[in-house]
């Protein structure tokens, strides 16, 4: 198979058109286990990618000023079904940039497969990072991912990231994320994950507003199903004034899955606030009960709901 | 001709008789309202006609166009044309207004959608893309709850409370949609203790203490609730003196 067909391959199992990657104007890049498959660059954006022996070191830079018109794709998998891809990342987007990136990890066949992420990333003062992470996995489960990050938002910068992973079996998912958040900077966070069989999920978001005026929520939308256990410690710290947070964990839990949830939050100044909220259950009788007397069965109402919440 | 026939139903919760041996007709076609006050147990029977959880262990029998439904699960009896809105909606996290709608259209398609929500007085542009969640209103949840009746073009609607929690102006949209549904051949059921909706149907049960104790035109309930029942002071024990 040559990189464009391995690339088909990839974005198959994905909702993107392989075609957006043709647009001059979408920088990309994909990467099939160690492999740089294709790339493309546009004015203000640089990427240095270094092939390892299981994975990729890159380190990518918004120019100052810039902003990046249109999303930029990056696509992570593995076609094969073993194996470990290890991917670290260096991010900086400078003053005042602006970029929005939308990642696909791709690993439809896994059988006995490790996906590592280890990031850096500096936001700094002005500049915006928004990060939509999509993880699409096969129907067997036989996948641990490890996603890490070490975030820090400089005066007035934004960085928005969601994880999402509702396609395809979870498998084992370890997401350990820390930010640190400058004055009047803003962090969004959420994860989303459907938890069938047997998988694990562990959560553990970390933010620290430390500026006055930052703000931050963590956010975390879990389906369990089956044997499905999740551990969810998300921790919000403020130590400046003004400085505003808010945790929240909705959890619906079915079948035999066990879920866990600690929400811890932290303030260290008399003019910070901080808020949090879990919720944790079953399907909400009303809700149950309102989709099926529209003559939905139990099963597709449940369905819906959980679809909703994960939307 | 009825389309739902009630016989002898009775219903004990936590060990104290909600419903006692509540034998009525409700004719096809027709705008009934049941009407009562507070604690009366007027949601309870509307909850127990749709079979909901923890409503479901009756005595008597419920028919529905001639055929008994006590033993159908909820879903059964929406399949068999039965529907219910309650007094305050659900919310759903996420769940869009156009999912929430097709979920129960029968031509499961945008324009069902658009067009249902037009007819409830909410724009389409604004609501398609909604999540059914606490960012919106009392009121256009109501409206949105209606508009998934609407679409599943149901043969008998249960309407808990329909003016409860909305403004004058949504009223009259609901008031609008149940004449809308008569006039389609539905029969309305409407669980209230507001005149003003009382006003609205053609036929009336008055339920004081779990049991019906007195059925008539609208006009005539209205007359007795509204000098009889809002001024009593002796919660759910009924005057047994007739109301003419």
């Amino acid at each position: 198979m040559n990189n464009q067909e391995i690339i088909k391959k990839l974005y198959k199992n994905t909702e993107t058109d392989v075609n957006v990657l043709q647009d001059p104007e979408i920088a990309h890049l994909v990467v099939d286990h160690n492999t740089v498959l294709g790339s493309q660059l546009v004015p203000g954006l640089h990427v240095d990618v270094k092939e390892l022996e299981d994975g990729i070191d890159a380190h990518i830079t918004v120019d100052e000023g810039t902003t990046i018109g249109k999303r930029v794709h990056l696509c992570f998998g593995m076609l094969a079904e073993t194996g470990v891809q290890r991917i670290l990342m260096n991010i900086t987007i400078e003053k005042n940039a602006k970029i929005s990136v939308l990642a696909h990890c791709v690993f439809p066949n896994a059988v006995d497969l490790k996906h590592i992420m280890d990031a850096e990333i500096t936001v700094k003062e002005g500049a915006e990072y928004t990060y939509f992470e999509r993880h699409i996995h096969g129907p067997k489960g036989g996948i641990e991912v490890y996603p890490k990050a070490v975030v820090h938002l400089g005066e007035k910068s934004r960085f928005k990231t969601e994880f999402e992973l509702v396609r395809g079996r979870v498998g084992l998912i370890d997401i350990d994320y820390e930010t640190t958040c400058e004055r009047e900077s803003i962090l969004e966070m959420t994860a989303r994950i459907n938890g069938t069989g047997d998988d694990v999920i562990k959560v553990k978001e970390t933010g620290h507003l430390i500026g006055e005026g930052a703000r931050g929520a963590l956010i975390t939308k879990i389906a369990l199903r089956d044997v499905t256990k999740a551990e969810i410690y998300n921790k919000l710290t403020a130590s400046a004034a003004y400085a505003r947070g808010h945790v929240d964990c909705k959890e619906i839990v079915q079948d035999q899955a066990v879920a866990v949830a600690i929400p811890i939050v932290e303030v260290n100044h008399p003019k910070a606030h901080i808020t949090h909220e879990a919720a944790i259950g079953s399907v909400d009788s009303k809700q149950l009960q309102t989709l099926m007397s529209r003559g939905l069965t139990e099963d597709e109402a449940v369905e819906l709901i959980i679809e909703g919440l994960l939307e | 001709m009825e389309i739902l026939h009630v016989k002898n139903l009775g219903l004990t919760l936590g060990g104290k008789k909600i419903l006692k041996n509540i034998t009525v007709d409700f004719e096809k076609g027709k705008v009934h309202a049941i009407v009562g006050p507070n604690g009366a147990g007027k949601s309870t029977i509307a909850f127990t006609l749709m079979g909901l959880e923890g409503y479901t262990d009756v005595q008597g029998d419920i028919l529905f166009e001639g055929e008994s439904i006590v033993n159908l699960s909820v879903d059964e009896r929406a399949c068999k044309g039965i529907t219910l809105a309650w007094q305050e909606p659900a919310r759903y996290e996420g769940l869009t207004v156009e999912k929430f709608i097709k979920a129960a259209a029968k031509e499961k398609s945008v324009d069902t959608v658009r067009e249902a929500l037009s007819k409830v007085g909410l724009d389409p542009d604004e609501y398609v893309k909604r999540a059914v969640d606490k960012t919106l209103s009392g009121g256009e949840r109501k409206k949105i709850e209606v508009a998934s009746i609407l679409v599943m073009e149901p043969k008998l609607v249960l309407l808990d409370e329909p003016d409860s929690g909305i403004d004058i102006e949504s009223i009259e949209k609901i008031f609008d949609i149940i004449t809308f549904l008569k006039e389609n051949g539905t029969t309305v059921i409407l669980i209230t203790h507001s005149l003003s909706v009382l006003k609205q149907a053609e036929h009336a049960f008055l339920m004081c203490n779990g049991e019906i104790v007195d059925m008539g035109t609208s006009k005539e309930i209205c007359r007795y609730f509204e000098e009889k029942c809002i001024p009593c002071d002796h919660k759910n024990i009924p005057e047994l003196q007739v109301r003419r």
